[in-house]
């Protein structure tokens, strides 16, 4: 298997056999994690760069840990957007970056699109760590992984995702990894939190969360910020919790085996009540651990090989391994 | 093409060195066999059976994917897919026995010592290999070897076992534009 | 029948000038398709201009004799005349933001394009809100620019919605008409103020209309790729809501409105209806908005991204017909350049706007092409109509007129290369997009201001 690409920039552009190999390789560097010396040599004298335009505690510990325990050096840069407005610009950071010969750089950044435009510009490997209301590619490729522990196959099975859809970079990402593998997509919200047009990305829309629930094998709660727009998409956290918080009350009418993700961080006692989210079908931890292992898995595959200038260098000594033909 | 060890050939192969590690280690105290992936783990599996015919021991068996340790990723197009790394008890203070189909410049070898390293710290670690092709980069020494084929440079060795593949045979295969 | 009436030579003495045995310079533009929907006027004929000024359209007779050296001949057979192209909606950035344009380059892309007099808006630095900066403009203009560059004057002071500008000073200083182009006036009553003066000094006053409230930070359409792309939408409704606004104060003033660059379905059903009502109101297309839509977006192309943003099919659609039935008075460019400090950035993060002067003719070629125009209606958005909307006396082949036209070369095959053009700036969407149909020869006041070269 091949991933034949330089950058991992969203779900969309990844097949079905693209999504399972990086599954089935992290399912590797799961077992790495779980070792006394978690640390593999595989990445020695490469160097990832984590750039971040926006606050990230989770996916940039992820990314950097992921990194580390690879052997590459992992080196965080964290920008203020405030300090964006007078200093330079993405491109120029990106370029001046690029000149100390990064292999990999994890972008982070409030405008959709900017890891593409990075991608293009640069020679290095672009991981989306996030961008905008867009994708967060490696968010639903752990959401995938961490289902297909508990199923064998995603076909056929029910996930609905709840929240703000509408600024969702989670949930766009999940809604084409999920449909790819074959699962049917619904998602709930208060309309004022579901964008125009979603369902021809292949979702179906309910508005109501007791009628969601029902039926799912997966429910995926979004983190709702509080304040967002100018004008709020929602009357109160109140009523919010009232009319789509997953709460113990509302599990009854769920299936037997529920599983609940939510990419966190979560907002105890709004989306979800903290019985739930402590609750023994929760599998918020699982997906941080799961987290790791994908990021491990997509270091290893985009910047495991050659650097782009040794591409050219040698014929690969096929050293004894090649099985059957040695 | 051309076979060197038929499928009765392998076996009488494995049954000597199945032997032989129970002679050097004086029995099967503290033996843990580890088989590296592919062909390496069935041949563990096939010298575990052995030894458990001889002695009514059941060793306990495991493999290693080095795959993460290779010093050649820089130099493939393409990323290996990692392979299940199996190790059943703790390694430290056992005496290893690891196999492996071919030994040839001895970079896998040295991977999977690193690998296992990293697994805890073995009393000791021998090596089996089905055949011994030469051509060593590295000063590595197989203990149990099944048999020596001296290659040319325009040659190659073909292992066969009946678990994936159809049948059992080793091969010496002329490379083409080599 | 009709078009002998049509075609008026002017009986009359000789020029002044001649009588004091000083020759005029004399043009004359032989066998070409004049088309002059205004008039009617489409045939092959001669055009004959004497001191800068239309003398006589008519056919070609065998007594023809434009020998000498006053003549200067254009042979014309196989191309296209018609009036000098008006583009009623242009950006200069002269004076403050010359890196982009500047009046030459953007006068010079704009005769390069085919347009013999353009209109600039008012959001320079400083802000045309001043006799003095319009007099700067028009200085400007006269030293150098080859066409003619009217300004539009600021409708309230710096843009700002808040105080209107000195409207008549900046009428008598050469303002044909007012906007805060580029910022919606957000204050409904300030718009009525504002209506409801320019009535005394005849001149209208053009919207862009859009309520910030609901585009609120929004980059491109609201819709399905917006979605998928997860780029804040600015929804149709923020224009309609704002085009119904400004038409109700318009009814209520008496003023002349005109609605910039209309995007949406809804804003052209709300202006045919108040046409039909008879209410002062007249509006312009982008060619932009009549060739592309949000798919453009795709990729984050920021050279899509644009103010208002490109609608969905089923807008382009109503746009075509309110095209054909005339609801839409004039294509104009909305030609704002932009240079890679702008555009070279995140799409959230870069300048609305593409260059359009070089591009639009073709563009509007291309829909005559397509069958969504006929070629007369092609030449009236881009000449009478503009003309008439803004209330300036040209757009037509009129006799003792500046003698302003352009000649087409209507087969012309070309692919549009942006390193190409005169304009300093970069900033479009149709790179390597093929045309059919370009101007060849622009001419202002009886001279040639604009002459393709061999290589184009």
């Amino acid at each position: 298997m091949k991933l034949k690409r330089k950058d991992l920039l969203s779900i969309e552009e990844l097949s079905v056999e693209e999504i399972s190999f990086i599954i089935e390789t992290a399912r590797s560097f799961k077992r790495v994690n779980e070792r006394d010396i978690k640390k593999v040599p595989t990445l020695r004298g490469k160097t990832v760069i984590n750039l971040f335009y926006e606050p990230s505690t989770r996916t940039r510990t992820s990314f950097e840990i992921a990194a580390k325990r690879m052997s590459a050096d992992a080196i965080n840069i964290s920008v203020s957007q405030s300090s964006v407005k007078k200093g330079e610009t993405l491109k120029d950071t990106a370029l001046n970056l690029e000149a100390m010969r990064p292999d990999c750089i994890v972008l982070r950044h409030a405008s959709s699109g900017a890891p593409a435009m990075l991608a293009e510009l640069l020679d290095c490997s672009v991981i989306n760590a996030g961008d905008g209301m867009h994708e967060h590619p490696s968010q639903a490729l752990l959401d995938m992984m961490t289902v297909l522990e508990r199923f064998d196959s995603l076909e056929g099975l029910n996930i609905t995702i709840v929240g703000d859809v509408s600024h969702s970079r989670v949930a766009r990402s999940n809604i084409y990894g999920f449909n790819k593998l074959g699962a049917n997509v619904t998602l709930c919200g208060p309309p004022t939190m579901i964008p125009h047009g979603i369902e021809e990305m292949g979702a179906t829309v309910e508005y109501d969360l007791d009628r969601a629930i029902r039926g799912a094998d997966v429910i995926m709660m979004l983190r709702i910020q509080l304040e967002r727009d100018r004008v709020p998409l929602f009357p109160t956290a109140r009523e919010y919790a009232d009319r789509y918080g997953l709460n113990l009350k509302r599990l009854k009418g769920a299936k037997e085996g529920l599983l609940i993700l939510h990419p966190g961080p979560i907002n105890r006692g709004v989306e979800i009540s903290p019985e739930v989210a402590d609750g023994p079908y929760s599998l918020l931890i699982d997906q941080v651990t799961n987290g790791l292992a994908v990021r491990m898995a997509l270091f290893y595959i985009l910047i495991g090989g050659p650097s782009e200038s040794e591409h050219e260098a040698e014929e690969p000594d096929s050293n004894g391994k090649e099985r059957g033909t040695a | 093409m051309q076979q060197i060890l038929d499928d009765k050939a392998i076996d009488r192969a494995l049954t000597r060195i199945s032997h032989e590690i129970l002679e050097r280690n004086k029995g099967t105290e503290n033996l843990v066999l580890i088989g590296i992936p592919t062909r390496g783990e069935f041949l563990a599996a096939r010298i575990c059976a052995k030894i458990e015919e001889f002695e009514n021991i059941t060793l306990p068996t495991g493999t290693v994917d080095a795959t993460l340790y290779r010093d050649d990723l820089n130099l493939k197009d393409e990323q290996p897919s990692l392979k299940e790394t199996d190790i059943p008890i703790s390694i430290a203070g056992k005496t290893l026995v690891l196999v492996d189909d071919v030994l040839y410049t001895g970079r896998t070898i040295r991977s999977a010592l690193n690998a296992l390293m990293d697994y805890g710290r073995p009393a000791a670690i021998q090596l089996a290999v089905l055949v011994d092709r030469g051509h060593r980069e590295l000063p590595i020494k197989a203990d149990y070897v099944g048999k020596n084929i001296p290659t040319a440079p325009n040659q190659g060795v073909g292992v066969r076992l009946s678990e994936i593949d159809d049948r059992d045979e080793v091969l010496l295969i002329i490379k083409e534009d080599s | 029948m009709k078009l002998k009436s049509l075609i008026r030579t002017e009986k009359r003495e000789a020029p002044p000038d001649e009588e004091h045995g000083y020759k005029m310079k004399r043009l004359v533009v032989k066998g070409a398709r004049v088309l002059d929907p205004a008039t009617g006027l489409d045939a092959k004929l001669n055009i004959i201009a004497m001191g800068g000024r239309f003398a006589s359209i008519r056919p070609p007779h065998e007594d023809d004799n434009y020998e000498g050296a006053e003549w200067d001949v254009v042979e014309a057979e196989g191309l296209l005349v018609v009036p000098g192209l008006i583009d009623i909606h242009t950006h200069l950035r002269e004076p403050g933001f010359e890196y982009k344009e500047d009046i030459e380059s953007g006068a010079k892309a704009a005769a390069a394009g085919g347009f013999t007099t353009i209109l600039c808006m008012a959001n320079t630095e400083p802000v045309n809100d001043s006799a003095s900066v319009t007099r700067l403009i028009t200085k400007r203009a006269a030293a150098v620019s080859p066409i003619k560059v009217l300004p539009i004057g600021a409708l309230t002071k710096g843009l700002e919605g808040r105080a209107l500008s000195e409207m008549g000073e900046l009428k008598d200083a050469g303002c044909v008409a007012f906007s805060d182009d580029g910022m919606p006036v957000k204050d409904p009553a300030i718009m009525r103020r504002a209506l409801e003066y320019s009535t005394s000094l005849n001149l209208p006053v053009i919207s862009h209309a859009e309520e910030p409230a609901l585009t609120g930070g929004g980059v491109m359409n609201e819709g399905v790729v917006s979605t998928r792309m997860g780029l804040k939408g600015i929804p149709n409704a923020s224009e309609d809501v704002m085009v119904a606004r400004d038409i109700a104060l318009a009814e209520l003033t008496g003023a002349r409105l005109h609605i910039a660059h209309v995007s949406t379905r809804g804003a052209v059903d709300l202006i045919r209806a108040a046409k039909a009502r008879g209410a002062k109101v007249t509006c312009e297309a982008a060619p932009h908005h009549l060739t592309l839509d949000h798919g453009a977006v795709v990729g984050y192309d920021t050279f899509a991204k644009m103010s208002p943003p490109l609608r969905a099919e089923e807008d382009i659609a109503a746009l075509h017909a309110a095209l054909k039935d005339g609801t839409i008075d004039a294509i104009a460019t909305d030609h704002a350049p932009h240079s890679s400090i702008e555009k070279d950035v995140e799409f959230d993060a870069a300048a609305n706007g593409i260059v359009g002067l070089e591009t639009a003719l073709g563009l509007t070629l291309g829909l005559v092409g397509d069958g969504i125009i006929s070629l007369a209606q092609a030449v009236t958005l881009l000449t009478s109509g503009p003309a008439r909307a803004m209330g300036i006396n040209s757009g037509t082949l009129k006799i003792g007129a500046s003698a302003d036209m352009t000649i087409i070369d209507p087969d012309m095959e070309w692919v549009v290369e942006p390193e190409k053009f005169l304009s300093k700036s970069r900033n479009t969407p149709y790179g390597g997009r093929a045309m059919k149909g370009r101007a060849i020869r622009t001419i202002v006041g009886g001279e040639t201001v604009y002459e393709m070269s061999a290589e184009g």
